[in-house]
């Protein structure tokens, strides 16, 4: 991402632009990531409701894979999860190529 | 035009000619603590604003750090918003100062200068603002009443084309409760000076719904960098705007006060520097001591911050040697603010006149003729070695 000049910057780092926090990809800075089971997940949804992120997608009543981009890897959602259906694995098991590509 | 205007005498004190000034300013909003010495400023104004005289919107805060946050968020709605504090206030209100500078926000404060606790005093010195000197304030001192109403006019536009907050600061008692004759401007010669508040004054108002905007939010390293720069570039340009309302201002009614005032400099030896209402006195111990021959002169620095160093060492450049007088101690062994400052304003100079500070009025003391024509003595006194020094920096009227 190409870094604003102190000239183009607006006054008292204003941020005019509603919604940019989207273009902010805080994923990155997980270390810990949720692998989901979907051979256990029932879709009761406790972790949608306790993600203080907002960062599982839900598709009707059903979660959809943790996004990623923003996950911090705070593991509450492994935590409250009844049926051990979400494990937190190291963020170096996985290669590179997911930080790579949000990166861009 | 100076002679068109009709002005009215009166018989007003520091805290109540603020008051004026504020009514006649008609900010949009007021929100402030009562502290000694300025909680008369305070109370005259909620007076004026209980007796429909003014159409602020007054908010009697719980605290000085509410006060601070509620002009900040008024200003960043696009209002124009004014208080007033002192002493143990102004240290409350801290990290909400560095946030109005940050924001940019054109907030406009008088402070009526007073010793910090502890042991409780309640007069004059000038450690409360000298602490807040880094704070990215505009700082102007006043030297008596007369000037105190003006800077408060003035601090107006300053603050709102700069994008800066600015600090009108007066000394705590002798001024603050000192009654003075004062010329006051009409009502409506003030307004149009000031002119109409405009919501887009700061570019990025909060009520502007239809342009949503997020303030004061994360700068990472990545950004806060150019963020400090912008606040630095601004702050530099700042004196070229006092100077141009300052000019507009003596358009309008003839009154000129410049940055500094050199008093007598022109063929001095010697000189003294000083800030807000003990020029005065400064200036009685130079007309006597020029009596008896002794060619010295005082420098009144009223601009504080930003700080006019060109000026002060074109001023200071030619004289032997100078006497800065610092109403607060930096407490750091290495002399007070005041000092420091004109050690960096001088030091590029081929040649530099000799500087000893001295400490003084803290707490209310007086500063009498007495006193500075002492430190004026002492200062030709080590220039010409007859006396000694044990540091840079000595405290005036202490008891051995």
């Amino acid at each position: 991402m190409k870094l604003m000049t102190w000239r183009e910057m607006p006054i008292a780092t204003a941020v005019p632009w509603p919604g940019c926090s989207r273009q902010l990809i805080t994923g990155t800075w997980r270390s810990q990531r949720p692998v989901l089971d979907p051979e256990k997940c029932t879709h009761c949804l406790l972790c949608w409701l306790f993600c203080p992120d907002l960062c599982i997608p839900l598709s009707g009543e059903e979660r959809l894979e943790t996004d990623l981009n923003y996950c911090k890897g705070c593991g509450i959602c492994a935590a409250e999860c009844p049926y051990d259906a979400i494990t937190m694995r190291p963020e170096a098991e996985f290669t590179a190529s997911h930080l790579e590509e949000v990166l861009q | 035009m100076t002679q068109a205007l009709s002005l009215r005498i009166a018989a007003m004190t520091g805290n109540r000619v603020v008051a004026e000034a504020m009514r006649q300013v008609n900010p949009d909003l007021v929100a402030a603590y009562p502290i000694t010495p300025q909680t008369e400023a305070v109370e005259y104004f909620a007076q004026m604003v209980a007796d429909g005289r003014v159409l602020t919107e007054f908010i009697p805060v719980e605290s000085e750090h509410s006060s601070m946050s509620a002009c900040i968020g008024a200003a960043v709605s696009g209002a124009r918003a004014m208080t007033t504090t002192s002493s143990q206030g102004l240290a409350l209100m801290w990290e909400m100062l560095y946030i109005a500078s940050s924001l940019r926000l054109p907030i406009v404060m008088y402070v009526g200068n007073r010793a910090l606790n502890s042991p409780l005093n309640i007069h004059c010195d000038h450690t409360d603002s000298m602490g807040a000197r880094d704070a990215g304030w505009i700082q102007i001192y006043s030297e008596d009443c007369q000037e105190l109403y003006h800077n408060i006019i003035m601090a107006v536009p300053i603050a709102e084309r700069a994008l800066l907050p600015v600090m009108i600061c007066a000394d705590g008692f002798t001024l603050t409760h000192t009654m003075e004759r004062v010329e006051l401007l009409p009502d409506e010669v003030v307004r149009q000076f000031v002119g109409e508040g405009d919501l887009h004054t700061f570019p990025y108002p909060l009520l502007d719904l239809d342009h949503p905007v997020m303030l004061g939010p994360n700068a990472l390293p990545d950004y806060l960098t150019e963020h400090r720069y912008s606040l630095h570039v601004a702050v530099e340009a700042a004196p070229e705007i006092v100077r141009q309302v300052e000019e507009e201002f003596a358009a309008l009614t003839g009154r000129t006060y410049g940055s500094l005032e050199a008093y007598r400099l022109e063929d001095a030896d010697y000189g003294a520097v000083v800030l807000g209402s003990s020029v005065t006195n400064l200036k009685a111990a130079v007309d006597s001591l020029r009596e008896e021959g002794f060619k010295v002169g005082v420098l009144k620095l009223r601009l504080f911050r930003p700080f006019p160093a060109q000026e002060v060492a074109q001023a200071l450049a030619p004289l032997k040697g100078v006497a800065v007088f610092d109403r607060a101690d930096s407490m750091d062994g290495a002399g007070g603010p005041l000092y420091k400052d004109i050690c960096t304003a001088l030091f590029d100079l081929p040649r530099r006149p000799f500087l000893h500070d001295f400490i003084y009025s803290l707490g209310g003391r007086d500063l009498f003729v007495e006193d500075a024509t002492r430190a004026l003595e002492r200062i030709r006194a080590l220039v010409e070695k007859r006396e000694g020094r044990q540091a840079v920096s000595e405290y005036l009227q202490v008891r051995e």
